[in-house]
Protein backbone atom coordinates (compact mmCIF):
# COMPACT_ATOMS: atom_id res chain seq x y z
CA UNK A 1 0.00 0.00 0.00
CA UNK A 2 1.28 3.46 -0.93
CA UNK A 3 2.34 5.73 1.90
CA UNK A 4 -0.21 8.31 2.87
CA UNK A 5 0.42 11.99 3.36
CA UNK A 6 -1.89 14.61 4.79
CA UNK A 7 -1.45 18.33 4.28
CA UNK A 8 -3.11 20.78 6.65
CA UNK A 9 -3.24 24.55 6.17
CA UNK A 10 -3.62 26.60 9.34
CA UNK A 11 -4.39 30.29 9.58
CA UNK A 12 -5.42 31.05 13.15
CA UNK A 13 -3.05 32.72 15.60
CA UNK A 14 -2.27 30.86 18.82
CA UNK A 15 -4.62 31.04 21.82
CA UNK A 16 -7.51 32.24 19.65
CA UNK A 17 -9.59 29.30 18.50
CA UNK A 18 -10.26 25.68 19.33
CA UNK A 19 -9.54 24.83 15.69
CA UNK A 20 -5.82 25.01 16.41
CA UNK A 21 -6.14 22.37 19.10
CA UNK A 22 -8.19 20.14 16.81
CA UNK A 23 -5.65 20.54 14.01
CA UNK A 24 -2.74 19.67 16.29
CA UNK A 25 -4.66 16.64 17.56
CA UNK A 26 -5.14 15.55 13.94
CA UNK A 27 -1.42 15.97 13.25
CA UNK A 28 -0.60 13.87 16.31
CA UNK A 29 -3.12 11.16 15.39
CA UNK A 30 -1.87 11.00 11.80
CA UNK A 31 1.76 10.64 12.89
CA UNK A 32 0.78 7.87 15.32
CA UNK A 33 -0.82 6.06 12.39
CA UNK A 34 2.36 6.35 10.32
CA UNK A 35 0.91 8.99 8.02
CA UNK A 36 3.28 11.72 6.83
CA UNK A 37 2.04 15.21 7.57
CA UNK A 38 2.70 18.63 6.05
CA UNK A 39 1.57 21.74 7.84
CA UNK A 40 1.51 25.05 6.03
CA UNK A 41 1.08 27.85 8.56
CA UNK A 42 -0.36 30.97 7.04
CA UNK A 43 -1.20 34.39 8.46
CA UNK A 44 -1.42 34.37 12.29
CA UNK A 45 -0.62 30.65 12.45
CA UNK A 46 3.07 31.41 11.89
CA UNK A 47 3.12 32.52 15.54
CA UNK A 48 2.25 29.01 16.73
CA UNK A 49 5.92 28.05 16.62
CA UNK A 50 7.37 31.26 18.09
CA UNK A 51 10.17 30.38 20.49
CA UNK A 52 9.66 33.42 22.71
CA UNK A 53 6.38 32.11 24.13
CA UNK A 54 6.70 31.48 27.86
CA UNK A 55 4.46 29.75 30.38
CA UNK A 56 3.35 31.98 33.20
CA UNK A 57 2.16 31.89 36.77
CA UNK A 58 -1.43 32.84 37.60
CA UNK A 59 -1.51 35.67 40.16
CA UNK A 60 -5.32 35.52 40.37
CA UNK A 61 -5.23 31.93 41.57
CA UNK A 62 -1.88 32.35 43.31
CA UNK A 63 -0.32 29.47 41.39
CA UNK A 64 3.30 29.22 40.32
CA UNK A 65 4.54 28.54 36.79
CA UNK A 66 5.04 24.89 37.74
CA UNK A 67 1.58 24.53 39.31
CA UNK A 68 -0.09 26.26 36.39
CA UNK A 69 1.52 23.98 33.76
CA UNK A 70 0.53 26.49 31.15
CA UNK A 71 0.73 24.88 27.70
CA UNK A 72 2.33 26.82 24.87
CA UNK A 73 1.74 26.18 21.19
CA UNK A 74 5.48 26.34 20.51
CA UNK A 75 5.90 23.35 22.81
CA UNK A 76 3.15 21.44 20.96
CA UNK A 77 4.84 22.20 17.63
CA UNK A 78 8.27 21.26 18.99
CA UNK A 79 7.06 17.91 20.34
CA UNK A 80 5.16 17.07 17.13
CA UNK A 81 8.27 17.85 15.08
CA UNK A 82 10.22 15.54 17.40
CA UNK A 83 7.70 12.72 16.79
CA UNK A 84 7.76 13.41 13.06
CA UNK A 85 11.53 13.67 12.77
CA UNK A 86 12.10 10.67 10.52
CA UNK A 87 9.26 8.42 9.43
CA UNK A 88 6.46 9.28 9.45
CA UNK A 89 7.70 12.76 8.80
CA UNK A 90 6.19 16.07 9.82
CA UNK A 91 7.12 19.01 7.63
CA UNK A 92 6.14 22.38 9.05
CA UNK A 93 6.41 25.41 6.77
CA UNK A 94 5.66 28.97 7.84
CA UNK A 95 4.62 31.44 5.16
CA UNK A 96 7.62 33.75 4.77
CA UNK A 97 5.71 36.95 4.06
CA UNK A 98 3.44 36.30 7.06
CA UNK A 99 6.54 35.75 9.20
CA UNK A 100 8.06 39.04 8.11
CA UNK A 101 4.85 40.97 8.71
CA UNK A 102 4.62 39.63 12.23
CA UNK A 103 8.30 39.52 13.09
CA UNK A 104 7.85 35.84 13.86
CA UNK A 105 11.46 34.98 13.01
CA UNK A 106 12.53 33.14 16.15
CA UNK A 107 10.79 29.78 15.86
CA UNK A 108 11.41 26.30 17.24
CA UNK A 109 13.94 24.12 15.44
CA UNK A 110 12.67 22.28 12.40
CA UNK A 111 10.20 24.89 11.22
CA UNK A 112 10.91 25.94 7.64
CA UNK A 113 10.18 29.10 5.75
CA UNK A 114 8.27 28.92 2.49
CA UNK A 115 5.65 30.40 0.22
CA UNK A 116 2.20 29.47 -1.11
CA UNK A 117 4.09 27.70 -3.90
CA UNK A 118 5.27 25.22 -1.25
CA UNK A 119 1.69 24.75 -0.12
CA UNK A 120 0.68 24.01 -3.71
CA UNK A 121 3.48 21.43 -4.01
CA UNK A 122 2.48 19.87 -0.67
CA UNK A 123 -1.15 19.63 -1.76
CA UNK A 124 -0.36 18.04 -5.11
CA UNK A 125 1.88 15.44 -3.45
CA UNK A 126 -0.56 14.53 -0.67
CA UNK A 127 -3.33 12.00 -0.32
CA UNK A 128 -5.53 14.85 0.77
CA UNK A 129 -5.42 18.46 1.92
CA UNK A 130 -7.46 20.06 4.65
CA UNK A 131 -7.73 23.82 4.82
CA UNK A 132 -8.77 25.16 8.21
CA UNK A 133 -9.76 28.76 7.53
CA UNK A 134 -10.33 31.63 9.88
CA UNK A 135 -14.03 32.32 10.31
CA UNK B 1 -19.52 8.89 -6.78
CA UNK B 2 -17.26 10.73 -4.36
CA UNK B 3 -16.62 10.59 -0.66
CA UNK B 4 -17.17 13.78 1.27
CA UNK B 5 -16.18 14.59 4.83
CA UNK B 6 -17.66 17.76 6.21
CA UNK B 7 -16.05 18.82 9.46
CA UNK B 8 -18.51 20.98 11.36
CA UNK B 9 -16.92 23.02 14.15
CA UNK B 10 -19.74 25.51 14.67
CA UNK B 11 -22.81 25.11 16.78
CA UNK B 12 -26.24 25.69 15.22
CA UNK B 13 -27.30 28.23 17.82
CA UNK B 14 -24.43 30.65 17.25
CA UNK B 15 -23.97 30.02 13.52
CA UNK B 16 -27.13 29.74 11.42
CA UNK B 17 -24.99 28.82 8.41
CA UNK B 18 -24.65 25.32 9.82
CA UNK B 19 -28.00 24.65 8.14
CA UNK B 20 -26.34 25.41 4.79
CA UNK B 21 -23.78 22.71 5.47
CA UNK B 22 -26.52 20.24 6.44
CA UNK B 23 -28.53 21.02 3.32
CA UNK B 24 -25.44 20.62 1.13
CA UNK B 25 -24.60 17.31 2.79
CA UNK B 26 -28.14 16.01 2.35
CA UNK B 27 -28.18 17.07 -1.32
CA UNK B 28 -24.86 15.40 -2.06
CA UNK B 29 -26.08 12.24 -0.35
CA UNK B 30 -29.25 12.30 -2.43
CA UNK B 31 -27.07 12.39 -5.56
CA UNK B 32 -25.43 9.14 -4.54
CA UNK B 33 -22.29 10.38 -2.82
CA UNK B 34 -20.90 8.98 0.40
CA UNK B 35 -21.24 11.62 3.12
CA UNK B 36 -19.89 11.92 6.63
CA UNK B 37 -20.36 14.93 8.85
CA UNK B 38 -17.81 14.90 11.65
CA UNK B 39 -18.73 17.25 14.49
CA UNK B 40 -15.92 18.84 16.48
CA UNK B 41 -15.59 21.64 19.04
CA UNK B 42 -18.89 23.49 19.51
CA UNK B 43 -20.30 21.49 16.60
CA UNK B 44 -20.95 18.63 19.04
CA UNK B 45 -23.56 20.71 20.89
CA UNK B 46 -25.95 19.77 18.08
CA UNK B 47 -25.77 16.07 18.97
CA UNK B 48 -27.79 16.45 22.19
CA UNK B 49 -31.28 14.97 22.15
CA UNK B 50 -32.52 18.11 23.91
CA UNK B 51 -31.00 20.51 21.37
CA UNK B 52 -33.68 22.36 19.47
CA UNK B 53 -32.95 23.62 15.96
CA UNK B 54 -30.26 20.97 15.58
CA UNK B 55 -29.49 19.91 12.02
CA UNK B 56 -28.47 16.42 13.17
CA UNK B 57 -31.95 14.81 12.76
CA UNK B 58 -32.09 16.11 9.17
CA UNK B 59 -28.67 14.66 8.44
CA UNK B 60 -29.52 11.28 9.94
CA UNK B 61 -32.82 11.10 8.06
CA UNK B 62 -30.93 11.84 4.84
CA UNK B 63 -28.68 8.84 5.40
CA UNK B 64 -25.60 10.94 6.17
CA UNK B 65 -23.19 9.39 8.65
CA UNK B 66 -22.86 11.68 11.66
CA UNK B 67 -19.86 11.34 13.93
CA UNK B 68 -18.96 13.36 17.01
CA UNK B 69 -15.50 13.91 18.46
CA UNK B 70 -15.31 12.23 21.88
CA UNK B 71 -12.81 14.80 23.19
CA UNK B 72 -15.07 17.73 22.25
CA UNK B 73 -18.02 16.04 23.97
CA UNK B 74 -16.02 15.44 27.16
CA UNK B 75 -14.71 19.02 27.14
CA UNK B 76 -18.29 20.28 27.15
CA UNK B 77 -19.54 17.82 29.76
CA UNK B 78 -21.86 16.07 27.35
CA UNK B 79 -22.43 12.45 28.33
CA UNK B 80 -22.47 10.03 25.44
CA UNK B 81 -25.99 8.87 26.37
CA UNK B 82 -27.21 12.46 25.99
CA UNK B 83 -26.51 12.25 22.26
CA UNK B 84 -29.06 11.29 19.66
CA UNK B 85 -29.22 7.67 18.64
CA UNK B 86 -27.20 6.84 15.52
CA UNK B 87 -24.64 9.56 16.19
CA UNK B 88 -21.33 7.73 16.29
CA UNK B 89 -18.94 8.86 19.01
CA UNK B 90 -15.43 8.72 17.60
CA UNK B 91 -11.85 9.62 18.46
CA UNK B 92 -9.97 12.11 16.27
CA UNK B 93 -7.96 9.36 14.57
CA UNK B 94 -11.15 8.19 12.85
CA UNK B 95 -11.41 11.63 11.30
CA UNK B 96 -7.84 11.25 10.05
CA UNK B 97 -8.78 7.87 8.52
CA UNK B 98 -11.74 9.44 6.74
CA UNK B 99 -9.72 12.36 5.40
CA UNK B 100 -6.89 10.23 3.98
CA UNK B 101 -9.31 7.79 2.34
CA UNK B 102 -8.84 7.79 -1.43
CA UNK B 103 -11.10 10.01 -3.50
CA UNK B 104 -12.31 12.01 -0.52
CA UNK B 105 -13.09 15.70 -0.42
CA UNK B 106 -12.62 17.14 3.06
CA UNK B 107 -14.19 20.48 3.92
CA UNK B 108 -13.84 22.34 7.20
CA UNK B 109 -16.62 24.61 8.38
Amino acid sequence: MAEKKLTIALMDAPYEKAATTTALRMVSAALQKGIHVNVFAYEGAVNLAMKDQAPHANPVKGTTVEQEEHPTTKEFVRSLLEIGKTSPQLTWVNCGLCVDERGAINVVDGVKRGSPADFFKMATESTNTLVIPTK
Amino acid sequence: MSNYVFIESRDPFESPDTSFLAETAASLKKRGNDLTVFLVQNGVLATRKQARKSHVPQLLESGVTVMADDFSLRERGIQFDECRANVRIAPIDQLVDLVVHENTKAIWH
